[in-house]
C-alpha cells in the first residue's frame, strides 16, 4: 500500500499566539488504514496542530485539504460533521451522567422528540463492546476508573462516522493490559480504513502501533518518518535536537549505592497505618536521603499511600511517627508542618491554580504556611522564583504569565518548585514524570538523584518501573491497596523481579 | 494600542465613559461642577453619592464572588443594619449627641459581622452551597429588621446621623469619602498582604489549594464576614438618606445590582480572580445608568426594560466569545483570498 492518497493533507500550517509563534510552516499527512504519531517534547506544538486539526483553533497560515477538498473548520462540531473526532487528553465528558448518555449525548436517539431510553441503552452497548468493554451502561460514568472513562470518551468518537481520529494521550492513565485493549481497538480501527493520529509520550507504544509519523520541534516540522526506518535514539535525538550524550548519562546513570545509605531514625516511618476502604494497614520507614519507590498497578493504593503521609486523608489505623516522636496530622498544613511535601498525581486538579500566575503558584504553599497577614515580601518572592525558574529550567520564564499557559512539563516542574522553596525533609512525588517529554523527565529524575543526595527523603511514585528502579534506594510494591513486598535495590533487583511481586502479591 | 484594548478592564471603561458621553449629549452641563456653601455639587457627584451603597454592598460580593461564593443575603443585611441604628438612635434622649450615634453605629455594624459570620459558617465549616446558605438569611433577615423595627418605619431626627448620607467633608459629600476609604482599605487589605492571593487560589482551586496547605476555612468566614459589614454600612447610608429604617424596603434588591457590578468589572462567578476596580466601574456603570434613565426622560414604563436593554448590551460587548464573531472570520477570510 504505497503511496495510497492521504485522507488528509495539512500543508504550511502557521499559528501565531500573542508573543508566540506555536505552528510555523507545518505538514501533516493522514493516510487511511494507518496509524499515525505525532511526536514531539512538550510545547513543541503538537497539541496546538491537533487544536488547528479539529477546528478548536483557527490557523493564521496553511490550507487544510480532507479527502481531497480544501476545508476550513469554524468549530470542532463541524470537523466532527466532516469525519475528524477527537479524544482529548483531559477528558471531556460529564461524570454525573450515565455511561449510555455520555456516548450518545446530543445524538440520542429520538422519537417524536423523546428520548428511546432502551434504543439509547442498546446503542451504548453495542459501540462499548467494539471496544470489548462491558459494563452497566446506566451508570454513572464518574463511578468509573479514569481508564473506563478514556474508553467510554473513545466510544463516543467512534460513534460520530469518523474518517480521521485523534487521539491526545489516550494512554498517560491507563495501566498495561488497557493499553494493550486500547491498541486492540485501534488495529480493528485502522483495518476499516480509518486514518488514527496518535499523540503518546511512551516511545514503545509508538513502536508498537504507528506507522509512520510526523515529528515536531520548536512549533516547526523536523519530519515525517516511517516507524521502520527510524530508530528509538534517532527520534529521540529529532525530537529534542540535541546530542544524545546527557540523555544517555542518565539512561545509564548506575543504581543507586544502597550501601553508602545511613539509616538511622526513619524522618517518616508508618505503623500499620491504614484508612479501611483505601488502604489496608501498611509498615513503611523513609530515612535522610533515602529514595523509596512505590510500585504497583494502577490504583493499587500508591496515590493512597501518599495522601495518608501528607495527611490529606486521615488514618483510621495505626500509628505515623515523624523523626521518632508520635503525630496525628489534621490535614496538610499539619503535615507542612513537619515539613513533608506532596505533588500529587493529577497536577491540573490538585495541583495548580491555572488562574494564578507561575509566580504565585510557586509562592502558594510558602505563603499558606505563613498565613494571609504575613505576606512573603515582593523581592523574596521574585527572587526565590527568579532562582527556580532558572535552576528547573521553566519556560517561558516569565513568572508572570497564567500558569494555564505551560506546557505539561513545565507545569510539573512549576509544581515542584512550589514545594523546594518550602524545603521539605520528604518530598512525596507521585507521577512526577508522567505526561511529560523526555527532556523534562530526565530533568527530573536527575533533580531527585541530587535532592536525596542532599539529604531530602523522596517518596518516589511512578508506573514506569525502570524509572522507580533507576532511581529509589527501596521498593515497595503494592496490589489491591495492600503493601506486599519491601525490596531493597540491589544487584539482583530488576523489573522482572518487582512485576513478579507484583503479579504474585510478594511472594517474590 | 492592542494592549489597551486587550486590558481587562478595558470595556466596562469604555461603556461607562460611552454612558458619560451620552448624558452629556442630552444634559450639556452634565459634567459642570459647582461650588455652592463651599460644597461641590454636579450631575457625576450625585451619581457617585448616590452610588455609594451600591459600590460597597459590590465591593463585599467581590470577595465572596472571588471564593466562588455568592450572597444574597446583603439586601436584607442592609436593613437590619439601618433598623438597628434607627431603634438604637430612636430611643436615645438626645438624637443629636454624637456618642450615642456612634454607639449606635458600632452596634449595627457589629450585628452585621455576626450575620456574615453565620453565613460564613454555613458555608465554610457546615459546607452548605453558598447560593443556598444566603439564602436563609436573605428571607429570615427581613424577618430580623421587622423585629428590630416591630413592624413599623422608625423615624429618627439626628443630624449627627443624617450627615452620614448627606454631610461633606472638606466640600466632598461624606458617603463618597467613606465608600472611597473603604475601597482603600479593602484594596490594601486584599493586595498588600497575601489575602489577595490566598482568596483567588480558594476560588480558581479549592482541592489544589487543600492541597497547597491553605486553610480555607477561614478566609471564606473572613469574606462573608467583610461582605456584611460592607452591607451594613451600606445599610447605615441607605436610612440616613431617609433618616429612618423601613426594614421591608431598605436594600431592596440591591444584591443583583451588586452582583451585576462584580461581574461586568470582570470577576467571574465561578471565582478565582477578581478585580476591585472593575467592581468600582461597576457599580459606577449601574448608577450612571441609573441616572441616564432620568435624564433622558426614559417613561416610567419602560425604565426596566431600557435597563435591562443595556445590560445585555454591555455585557455582550464584554464577552471576548462574543467580540470573537466579529473579528475572527476576517483573517481567515483574507488568508484565503
Amino acid at each position: 500500500m504505497s503511496e495510497t492518497e492521504p485522507v488528509l493533507v495539512m500543508r504550511g500550517i502557521g499559528k501565531r499566539f500573542p508573543g508566540v509563534v506555536a505552528l510555523d510552516g507545518v505538514d501533516l499527512r493522514l493516510f487511511p488504514g494507518e496509524v499515525h504519531a505525532l511526536m514531539g517534547e512538550n510545547g513543541a506544538g503538537k497539541s496546538t496542530l491537533i487544536k488547528v486539526l479539529t477546528g478548536a483553533y483557527h490557523h493564521d497560515q496553511g490550507d487544510i485539504t480532507l479527502g481531497g477538498e480544501q476545508v476550513a473548520f469554524a468549530g470542532p462540531h463541524q470537523a466532527q460533521q466532516a469525519g475528524i473526532s477527537t479524544v482529548y487528553q483531559e477528558i471531556n465528558l460529564c461524570p454525573n451522567l450515565s455511561v449510555a448518555e455520555n456516548v450518545l449525548i446530543g445524538r440520542s436517539p429520538t422519537r417524536f422528540g423523546r428520548i428511546r431510553w432502551s434504543a439509547m441503552r442498546r446503542r451504548a452497548e453495542d459501540l462499548l463492546a467494539r471496544l470489548h468493554l462491558s459494563i452497566d451502561v446506566g451508570s454513572d460514568l464518574g463511578t468509573h476508573s479514569i481508564a473506563v472513562q478514556q474508553m467510554v470518551a473513545i466510544a463516543r468518537a467512534l460513534d460520530v462516522d469518523a474518517k480521521v481520529l485523534v487521539l491526545d494521550e489516550p494512554t498517560s492513565s491507563l495501566d498495561a493490559s488497557e493499553v494493550d485493549q486500547l491498541f486492540r481497538v485501534m488495529r480493528g480501527l485502522k483495518d476499516e480504513g480509518i486514518a488514527i493520529l496518535f499523540v503518546t509520550h511512551f516511545l514503545d507504544q509508538v513502536y508498537e502501533i504507528a506507522d509512520r509519523m510526523t515529528v515536531l520541534r520548536n512549533g516547526r516540522l523536523v519530519g515525517e518518518f516511517r516507524t521502520a526506518e527510524l530508530s528509538q535514539l534517532d527520534l529521540v535525538a529529532a525530537m529534542i535536537g540535541k546530542e544524545l550524550a546527557a540523555l544517555e548519562d542518565i539512561e545509564e546513570a548506575p543504581r543507586r549505592e544502597v550501601a553508602a545509605l545511613e539509616r538511622g531514625t526513619p524522618i517518616v516511618s508508618a505503623e500499620t497505618l491504614g484508612r479501611t476502604g483505601a488502604i489496608a494497614p501498611f509498615s513503611l520507614a523513609i530515612h535522610k536521603g533515602e529514595v523509596v519507590g512505590l510500585a504497583g498497578l494502577l490504583g493499587s493504593g500508591r496515590t493512597e499511600i501518599a495522601r495518608l503521609l501528607f495527611g490529606a486523608d486521615r488514618a483510621d489505623q495505626g500509628r505515623l511517627r515523624v523523626d521518632g516522636a508520635p503525630v496525628a496530622f489534621r490535614g496538610p498544613q499539619s503535615a507542612m508542618r513537619h515539613r513533608i511535601a506532596y505533588c500529587p498525581e493529577n497536577r491540573r486538579t490538585d495541583g495548580l491554580v491555572e488562574d494564578l500566575t507561575v509566580r504565585e503558584n510557586i509562592i502558594l504553599a510558602m505563603q499558606a504556611a505563613r498565613g494571609w497577614a504575613r505576606p512573603v515580601p515582593r523581592g523574596r518572592q521574585d527572587e526565590l522564583v527568579a532562582r527556580y525558574v532558572k535552576a528547573l529550567d521553566i519556560r517561558p520564564a516569565d513568572p508572570e504569565l497564567p500558569v494555564r499557559n505551560l506546557s505539561g512539563g513545565n507545569q510539573q516542574k512549576v509544581l515542584l518548585a512550589r514545594w523546594l522553596i518550602t524545603e521539605p525533609k520528604l518530598m512525596i512525588l507521585d507521577e512526577p514524570t508522567r505526561g511529560i517529554d523526555v527532556g523534562a523527565k530526565a530533568e527530573i529524575q536527575r533533580l531527585v538523584v541530587e535532592l536525596s543526595d542532599g539529604g531530602m527523603a523522596v517518596l518516589f511514585i511512578s508506573a514506569e518501573l525502570e524509572e522507580v528502579l533507576r532511581l529509589s534506594h527501596k521498593v515497595a510494591v503494592l496490589r489491591d491497596r495492600r503493601l506486599v513486598a519491601e525490596l531493597e535495590n540491589t544487584d539482583g533487583l530488576d523489573t522482572d523481579r518487582v512485576m513478579a511481586a507484583i503479579a504474585s502479591g510478594g511472594a517474590a | 494600542m492592542t494592549t489597551v484594548v486587550r486590558h481587562r478592564l478595558f470595556w466596562p471603561l469604555a461603556m461607562l465613559v460611552s454612558l458619560l458621553v451620552g448624558n452629556l449629549f442630552f444634559t450639556p452641563d452634565f459634567f459642570a461642577v459647582e461650588v455652592r456653601d463651599g460644597h461641590f455639587y454636579g450631575a457625576l457627584f450625585d451619581i457617585l453619592r448616590q452610588g455609594a451603597p451600591l459600590l460597597l454592598v459590590a465591593l463585599g460580593m467581590t470577595l465572596v464572588i472571588a471564593t466562588g461564593g455568592i450572597d444574597l443575603s446583603v439586601g436584607a443585611v442592609v436593613a437590619i443594619s439601618g433598623a438597628l441604628a434607627c431603634q438604637q438612635i430612636s430611643g436615645l434622649g438626645d438624637q443629636g449627641a454624637v456618642g450615642g450615634v456612634l454607639f449606635a453605629v458600632a452596634l449595627a455594624l457589629l450585628l452585621c459581622a455576626g450575620l456574615g459570620l453565620w453565613n460564613g459558617f454555613l458555608v465554610g465549616v457546615v459546607g452548605i452551597q453558598p447560593i443556598i446558605a444566603t439564602l436563609i438569611l436573605m428571607i429570615a433577615g427581613r424577618g430580623v429588621a421587622q423585629l428590630i423595627t416591630d413592624g413599623q418605619i422608625i423615624n429618627v431626627n439626628s443630624p449627627p446621623y443624617k450627615a452620614i448620607a448627606t454631610g461633606f467633608l472638606l466640600a466632598v459629600p461624606v458617603p463618597i469619602i467613606i465608600a472611597a476609604a473603604l475601597v482603600a482599605i479593602v484594596a490594601v487589605v486584599t493586595r498588600r498582604t497575601a489575602f489577595g492571593m490566598l482568596l483567588e487560589s480558594v476560588g480558581g482551586n479549592a482541592g489544589a489549594s487543600r492541597l497547597a496547605g491553605i486553610r480555607s476555612r477561614r478566609l471564606i468566614i473572613i469574606a462573608y464576614v467583610a461582605c456584611a459589614v460592607c452591607a451594613g454600612v451600606a445599610g447605615l447610608m441607605v436610612s440616613s438618606t431617609v433618616s429612618s429604617a423601613d426594614g421591608n424596603n431598605a436594600g431592596l434588591l440591591i444584591e443583583l445590582d451588586a452582583i451585576l457590578a462584580v461581574v461586568i468589572g470582570g470577576t467571574s462567578l465561578l471565582g478565582g480572580r477578581f478585580s476591585i476596580a472593575g467592581t468600582v466601574i461597576g457599580a459606577i456603570l449601574i448608577k450612571t445608568l441609573d441616572t441616564t434613565v432620568y435624564t433622558i426622560g426614559i417613561p416610567p414604563e419602560v425604565t426596566l426594560l431600557f435597563k435591562a436593554v443595556v445590560v445585555v448590551i454591555l455585557c455582550l460587548v464584554q464577552a471576548p466569545a462574543f467580540r470573537a464573531r466579529f473579528t475572527r472570520r476576517q483573517p481567515a477570510e483574507v488568508a484565503r483570498a
